[in-house]
């Protein structure tokens, strides 16, 4: 624009000036784009101006001048146009090949044959535009022509193969992705909406299931089938598979159109490649396209790895777990009981619920687990710094190794055993990695379908009531939202994604409802220590603990077996009114309790206002401390607030 | 006696029992029953039925969700002496969908879904695992007398129940 711009403004006065000014300046902005449409007033300009034959030769100069940038730069905009073209057959023949690799063994022999053909006609324009430089216009709309006649030539076939399901070309309710959040709106939705068709579209081949007893509780169970049922036993001994709802639940996407009363469709295996907002529709990797009237984007996200291992190279990826989904829990199962040592890189949530777990597993199979990570302490980045230290002895007396203050300078594979190299200079030898570093937000559509991602927290940026724009909500890891109390943030917990899933089905039925009901997350870490909490816990807030010391009934252990239930945001709604019981252990001299953080409450201020809360040890207390939180405001004696917890009793 | 320390920005407080016995005087702001913003139990302010409760699991949304929702709204809205005798249809037509999906909605004995939804105050463990679908929302509406507001979103157990 500018460049436009000064070259107009030199034109100008030039065009005055005499004829020779004008040539000079007029070859300058010849390079520009520009020139198009400056050329010809140049031209008109110079012509009535002078006179004589000396100002013929300029024209003429001038003129064959103009005519041949104005070439160059319409043939550089065309191959430009053509490039763009060749990226995205190339980009499309990718995911096609992908597509047609899932279908029966029958059509194995087409995708060479399809990606033959659209890499042919991708060449075809090239020769067919170089020669004319003056008719580069015909030859390319052909070629464009052709190349998508024959990307369209193709997809038939794949069609008709009886391994892909037919899609239904619209449906009322999207939702993209089939986690938690997913599982949960689709859920909300068939609720409020009498009837609804709610079409689940996900890359995995799963139905929707939980995550959390992927790290824990699948873990601990005896069962030897354990990877291919994927059932859990609770401490109480009641049974639960990770999936929400058994397949019976689900009608077919072929079936949703017709489907008398609605349902929800779950359709595996298919990636959302783009998002056109304006026509209500999205195109997946196999170029269908489904319209919808509302949408949600439930897209969740990928581990993050470490550089030092993205570069060490294959060998080192091949034993590197990036643990996420059900297949990572396979794989590592499996690998698990094959080798000698296991390093886990990850102080956080994750990385210390899978020590924990491998640990446990060590006893037995005298596997050495190795913990890593560049805090101090377990959950640095959430506990006070006291609570970390004490975490970290509880984790080490699980059996895992732990190597704090550790940053990982690089990794490389020597005789078929992995040697991590350590930025203080200490070397770790170990069989295999997981990575727990952390999760990156799947942004994938945002560029597509112009929604806003969050620079401060990842994640696409929607309001207090999950919406990005009208008609597309989004929920779970990948939202980043405003909430009311506690400011903009984006969550990574199970709860968060249920509560933020039925919101956005709510609001997806006509609710518009913001994010009030404060979701919560917990952690095991061993059968002696648990913990629920809430709103931001972050371990550089200064925080106010209040401890007791705790008693045999004061574990997880205790309270899952009281409710019920392993998954503990459930255990509010099954909770049942239990009187409290008075602790008949005597009360323990004072110094006693200066290490031992048995049980207590643990809260986060920010300017003086709790905005977050940890449960340490105690169990079914959480309604108390999403009051406080709600309420947001300044207690002058947290030790008065502390004793609404009870944190003696049961 | 309280003990007191603080470590850095953090401070932590030991307490015994005695220390709690006396009660609180922390101030809690009044909870508004008809606060649009909250998670609502069974039963709406205005009497209608919370179809989205977490309460009911997925009894409300999995294949049987239209029968199951006719056939507890008109229990619900039943000005019977008997309350829902005139309801029998609509919950033969529930059991009979299902009894089509057995993964979903197992089948014990004694089935007799609406007089068990009375009587049933059930523990929290009978609730999932029992076929009887109306059970657990009696078990909801006591638990919005609690300090804050009902039922957190639990995710869905096994069974739709």
């Amino acid at each position: 624009m500018l460049k436009c711009r000064t070259v107009w403004k030199k034109l100008a006065p030039l065009a005055r000036a005499s004829s020779t000014l004008c040539r000079q300046n007029v070859r300058r902005a010849g390079l520009n784009n520009g020139r198009i449409v400056r050329a010809p007033a140049a031209q008109m300009s110079t012509g009535p101006a002078g006179g004589g034959g000396e100002n013929q030769i300029y024209v003429v100069l001038v003129g064959a001048v103009c005519l041949g940038g104005a070439a160059y730069a319409y043939h550089t905009l065309k191959g430009d146009q053509k490039r763009y073209e060749e990226r995205m057959a190339e980009l499309l023949s990718r995911p096609h090949l992908r597509g047609a690799e899932k279908t029966a063994v029958p059509t194995e022999s087409e995708p060479p044959a399809e990606e033959a053909t659209e890499t042919e006609a991708v060449p075809e324009p090239e020769p067919e535009a170089a020669p004319s430089p003056e008719e580069p216009s015909s030859p390319v709309p052909e070629a464009e022509a052709a190349s998508s006649s024959k990307t369209t030539e193709p997809l038939p076939a794949l069609e008709s193969t009886p391994a892909s399901p037919k899609v239904p070309s619209h449906t009322p309710y999207l939702l993209i992705g089939g986690g938690t959040a997913s599982f949960a709106a689709a859920r909300s939705i068939r609720a409020r909406d009498p009837g609804a068709k709610v079409l689940i579209v996900t890359d995995e081949p799963d139905l929707p299931y939980m995550r959390p007893p992927l790290s824990k509780e699948l873990w601990f169970s005896d069962d030897p089938s354990v990877t291919e049922t994927l059932r859990f036993k609770q401490w109480n001994g009641k049974e639960r598979s990770i999936y929400f709802q058994p397949p019976s639940f689900y009608i077919n996407p072929e079936d949703l159109d017709s489907a008398e009363n609605g349902g929800v469709a779950v359709l595996t295996g298919k990636k959302v490649i783009h998002m056109d907002v304006r026509g209500n529709k999205v195109k997946l990797d196999d170029n269908t396209e489904i319209s919808y009237d509302k949408c949600l984007i439930a897209t969740g996200g990928v581990p993050r790895n470490l550089q030092a291992i993205e570069r060490a190279g294959e060998e080192v990826m091949k034993r590197t777990t990036l643990f996420r989904k059900i297949e990572d829990f396979k794989s590592l199962e499996k690998v698990s009981r094959n080798i000698k040592s296991i390093t886990i890189i990850g102080g956080g949530f994750l990385g210390s619920e899978l020590a924990c777990a491998l640990g446990r597993r060590s006893t037995d199979s005298g596997l050495e687990v190795i913990q890593m990570y560049p805090e101090k302490g377990n959950m640095g980045k959430v506990l006070p710094e006291y609570l970390s230290n004490w975490t970290t002895e509880k984790v080490k007396k699980e059996g895992v190794k732990i190597i704090s203050e550790a940053l990982v300078k690089s990794v490389t594979c020597k005789d078929d055993k992995l040697e991590i190299q350590l930025k203080d200079g200490r070397l770790v030898k170990t069989d295999h990695i997981v990575a727990a570093v952390g999760l990156e937000p799947n942004v994938d559509l945002a560029k597509s379908a112009g929604l806003e991602v969050d620079s401060d927290f990842g994640g696409y940026r929607v309001n207090a009531e999950l919406q990005a724009r009208s008609n597309i909500w989004v929920a779970g890891d990948a939202a980043c939202f405003y909430d009311i109390r506690l400011g903009r943030r984006r969550v990574e917990h199970h709860d968060h994604a249920v509560v933020s899933g039925r919101l956005a089905g709510e609001n997806m039925t006509g609710a518009s409802k913001p994010y009030w009901h404060q979701s919560m997350f917990w952690s095991d870490l061993g059968p002696d220590v648990g913990y629920e909490a809430i709103g931001i816990v972050d371990s550089s807030l200064p925080t106010v603990g209040v401890f007791a010391k705790a008693t045999a009934k004061d574990t997880p252990k205790a309270a899952t077996e009281k409710s019920g239930t392993g998954i503990r945001s459930e255990s509010e709604t099954e909770d049942t009114a239990v009187s409290p019981v008075a602790s008949s252990t005597p009360t323990p001299a004072v110094e006693q309790h200066k290490d031992n953080y048995g049980k207590g409450v643990i809260f986060y201020l920010r300017d003086k206002v709790v905005v977050g809360i940890i449960l340490w040890n105690v169990f079914n207390r959480m309604p108390i401390a999403r009051k406080i939180i709600k309420d947001g405001e300044e207690h002058a004696d947290l030790n008065e607030v502390a004793k609404l917890f009870n944190i003696h009793e049961d | 006696m309280s003990y007191c320390r603080q470590e850095g920005k953090d401070r932590i407080i030991f307490v015994t029992k005695e220390d709690h016995e006396t009660p609180s005087n922390a101030e809690l702001i009044a909870d508004d029953p008809n606060d649009p913003y909250e998670e609502q139990g069974l039963i709406l302010p205005n009497g209608d039925i919370n179809w989205n409760c977490p309460c009911l699991g997925g009894m409300a949304s999995g294949p049987c969700g239209s029968q199951f929702k006719e056939a507890f709204s008109c229990f619900h809205y039943s000005k019977e002496e008997v309350k829902g005798s005139e309801c029998i249809d609509y919950f033969r037509n529930m059991q009979e969908c299902m009894q089509r999906y057995p993964e979903l909605y197992p089948q014990e004995e004694d089935k007799d879904s609406s007089t068990q939804a009375e009587s049933d105050t059930g523990s929290a463990s009978a609730a999932p695992t029992e076929g009887s679908a109306l059970s657990p929302e009696t078990d909801a509406t006591p638990s919005t007398s609690d300090v804050s507001s009902d039922s957190v979103s639990p995710t869905d157990s096994q069974t739709a129940s």
